[in-house]
């Protein structure tokens, strides 16, 4: 019985608030009754499961307690052409998945801004991509998992019928209700890896809100914007949308044709771990930003791969090293569609606050799911990204305010700050949550730093 | 929790009247909620003091703590982490006495060394404990450029902050490897109750002036820090100059 119990210090993706904990992994996490053993055993810090570590606050360290590591769980157990089922444990990568899936014309039903994210990662946080306005949330596509709970039991929950509760309670529960270790997902079925894509540029914020309110967005099924948060005045709030769907084999050029399902996504280089803080500025952020602004042309009906269309971040790889040691932080908030005026007074406020985002997200979201603790819902969804300096708390601890004003939210898997009271008022149906979790875990065996900061479990 | 951009949920002043310690507080509360313990001798001062924070919008317990009864400091420390994790803890209390008295009156001298130090060095103990079962936090010690050389003018004063500095530099290397942090602060005269009636040194600073550069050392993770920061490099000079000269000079 192999043992392997190693105390680390852990962060999450945006390298802040740096938290040791007793990190399990090997046997102990692979074996059923062992990993059992080890979740009623955990002691009074409690434990949490991580995966691949790409939150970027809190959520899966657990100061003084233990972090399970569950990346070495991380079997295909098997995959259906015919239903589109998959059932894989839930340290799959889904860059993993979908590069097993995709000769079965298979392909991930959502997909983040990256694919280094595991299974149960994906459920814990409700993960949400592109294309949220014609498909939801990750959480719509799990047919079924199996969770161990902190009484060491493996429940068996699927969406509807009498374990739907704590089903829902651990769609976007962030690892609280128990580990995840298996499920079943119902995969989209394509005919391509390709994006037929309408790449274009608006001038301005009226602009780019217009494009995303004047119907057009529903003729496709991913679309999302990088937008100018830097520029003040007439520039503000000009975006460079990427709108497509997955392409039919009969759109593609003869030369793709050959090999429509090819895993396509190139990565340039991974970047070393030697930038210097302060190198993220505005200067720089502008430069960059004016870069890709240009590049994108107006042109309809263009094929792209899955780099270009989606991760073209992933050119780089562990590009949050550029930000150095001080690490930054993600503000990732949505307020309903009503909220339109305020909402462009924010990005007019964070284009004026001298904290510069490079990498800023605009879409607009569909509905959300019964998960009461999932961050979709149908509104402006908006992701920038900070380098840590100072007042940046007390500027964020601002805009939550007014987030909260307008209805909004901010997204667990971002957050890395925000206070307890400001958290429970953004998700109203906190309690209603707590109640499934507090039942499924009646020891309060499930910690993590964000549990601890958000005051989430008694 | 102390989050991305170093705000702390929790806060534990060890002086709970201390008015460094409850700038600090106060310099927090500034930036978000806090919940905030203070260990004192339940007095009206205290009341005042907690009343005081709760106005600034904090949550505030209090805990029964005497620095001068060593018995007792493991149970009061206890206490202040039983409600809840305790993120950063204040070393705030310590006495400044009459120097004069102090190095002739055995009571003045012992008291002095007995709140000090050894109380310190007690309270030290007990929180090392508590932060390493709990395994995260950081400690802030609240020094004294009078530690570093003592001067005739103060030398009781300046030589248990020397033991108390001296202690807390030791404590932050033992618990490195925990992950837990320590801050030691080493203001100079600070223009406090403590000091009133007093003639006012050069770079004299205030508690709300130490408080930000605690706040700031805290947030960067830093192991020592000066208030006001030009002390670092007056200190390291006058520690070097020889005593003929040292004792003419007006400090």
């Amino acid at each position: 019985m192999a043992m392997a119990r190693t105390v680390k210090t852990l962060v999450g993706w945006a390298r802040t608030a740096p938290s040791r904990a007793t990190v399990l992994s090997g046997d102990e996490v692979t074996s059923d009754v062992q990993l059992a053993e080890a979740v009623t055993t955990a002691g009074p810090r409690g434990v949490i499961p991580r995966g691949l570590g790409r939150s970027y606050g809190d959520p899966a360290v657990n100061a003084g307690g233990l972090v399970v590591d569950m990346t070495s769980r991380n079997r295909v157990h098997s995959i259906d052409a015919e239903t589109g089922l998959v059932d894989v444990d839930a340290g799959v990568s889904l860059d993993t998945l979908m590069k097993v899936a995709l000769p079965f014309g298979l392909w991930v039903p959502v997909l983040p801004g990256t694919r280094q994210v595991t299974i149960g990662g994906a459920i814990a946080s409700d993960i949400h991509g592109k294309n949220h306005h014609s498909h939801g949330s990750f959480g719509n596509h799990v047919v079924a998992m199996d969770l161990l709970t902190g009484t060491g039991e493996i429940r068996r929950l699927e969406p509807e019928g009498p374990e739907s509760e704590l089903f829902w309670a651990t769609v976007g529960g962030i690892g609280l209700t128990g580990i995840i270790l298996r499920a079943t997902v119902r995969m989209t079925k394509t005919e391509t890896a390709y994006f037929v894509a309408d790449t274009e540029r608006t001038a301005n914020l009226d602009e780019t809100i217009e494009r995303f309110s004047d119907g057009s967005d529903e003729a496709y099924d991913y679309s999302s914007a990088w937008f100018d948060s830097i520029s003040t005045g007439p520039k503000l709030g000009r975006a460079a949308l990427g709108r497509g769907s997955l392409a039919r084999l009969d759109e593609l050029p003869e030369k793709l044709r050959r090999d429509p399902l090819k895993f396509d996504a190139p990565q340039l280089a991974t970047l070393p771990d030697v930038f210097p803080n302060g190198l993220a500025n505005k200067a720089t952020f502008s430069l960059i930003g004016e870069l890709y602004y240009r590049k994108t042309k107006n042109k309809r009906g263009q094929i792209q791969n899955l780099t270009a269309f989606y991760h073209p971040l992933d050119l780089f790889g562990d590009w949050n090293r550029a930000y150095g040691s001080k690490g930054f932080l993600q503000y990732q908030f949505i307020v309903p569609l009503a909220a339109e005026a305020e909402f462009r007074s924010i990005i007019a406020d964070i284009a004026a606050s001298g904290h510069v985002s490079f990498l800023n997200v605009f879409k607009k979201f569909g509905e959300g799911n019964r998960a009461p603790l999932s961050f979709p819902m149908p509104g402006w969804n908006i992701c920038v990204d900070f380098p840590i300096v100072d007042g940046l708390g007390r500027f964020c601890r601002d805009l939550d305010r007014r987030v909260l004003a307008m209805g909004g939210r901010l997204y667990t898997a971002k957050d890395s700050r925000t206070d307890a009271a400001t958290f429970a008022a953004m998700y109203p149906r906190l309690d209603e949550w707590r109640k499934v979790r507090d039942a499924a875990d009646p020891d309060g065996v499930f910690a993590s730093d964000m549990s601890r900061r958000l005051a989430l479990t008694s | 929790m102390i989050d991305a951009v170093g705000h702390p949920s929790s806060l534990l002043l060890l002086g709970g009247t201390s008015e460094i310690g409850l700038a600090i507080a106060e310099r927090y509360l500034a930036d978000g909620p806090v919940r905030i313990v203070l260990a004192g001798r339940q007095s009206p001062r205290l009341a005042d003091a907690a009343a005081r924070l709760e106005r600034a919008g904090g949550h505030v317990e209090t805990v029964e703590f005497d620095a001068k009864d060593a018995a007792v400091h493991t149970e009061a420390v206890r206490k202040a982490f039983a409600g809840g994790d305790i993120d950063i803890a204040v070393v705030a209390f310590g006495l400044l006495g009459d120097q004069e008295k102090a190095w002739q009156d055995i009571d003045v001298a012992v008291e002095l060394a007995e709140v000090n130090y050894v109380a310190t060095v007690s309270v030290g103990v007990a929180l090392a404990a508590e932060f390493r079962r709990q395994g995260h936090g950081r400690i802030v010690a609240l020094s004294s450029v009078a530690g570093e050389r003592a001067r005739r003018s103060n030398f009781v004063y300046g030589s248990t902050k020397a033991g108390m500095d001296a202690f807390y530099t030791g404590l932050t290397e033992a618990l490195r490897g925990d992950g837990i942090g320590v801050t030691i602060v080493r203001p100079g005269f600070v223009k406090t109750k403590m000091t009133a009636g007093m003639d006012s040194a050069p770079l004299a600073t205030t508690p709300e002036q130490v408080a930000e550069i605690t706040v700031g050392a805290v947030t960067k993770g830093r192991e020592l820090v000066w208030a006001p920061p030009q002390f670092r490099y007056v200190m390291s000079v006058l520690r070097h100059i020889p005593r003929p000269i040292f004792r003419r000079l007006p400090v």
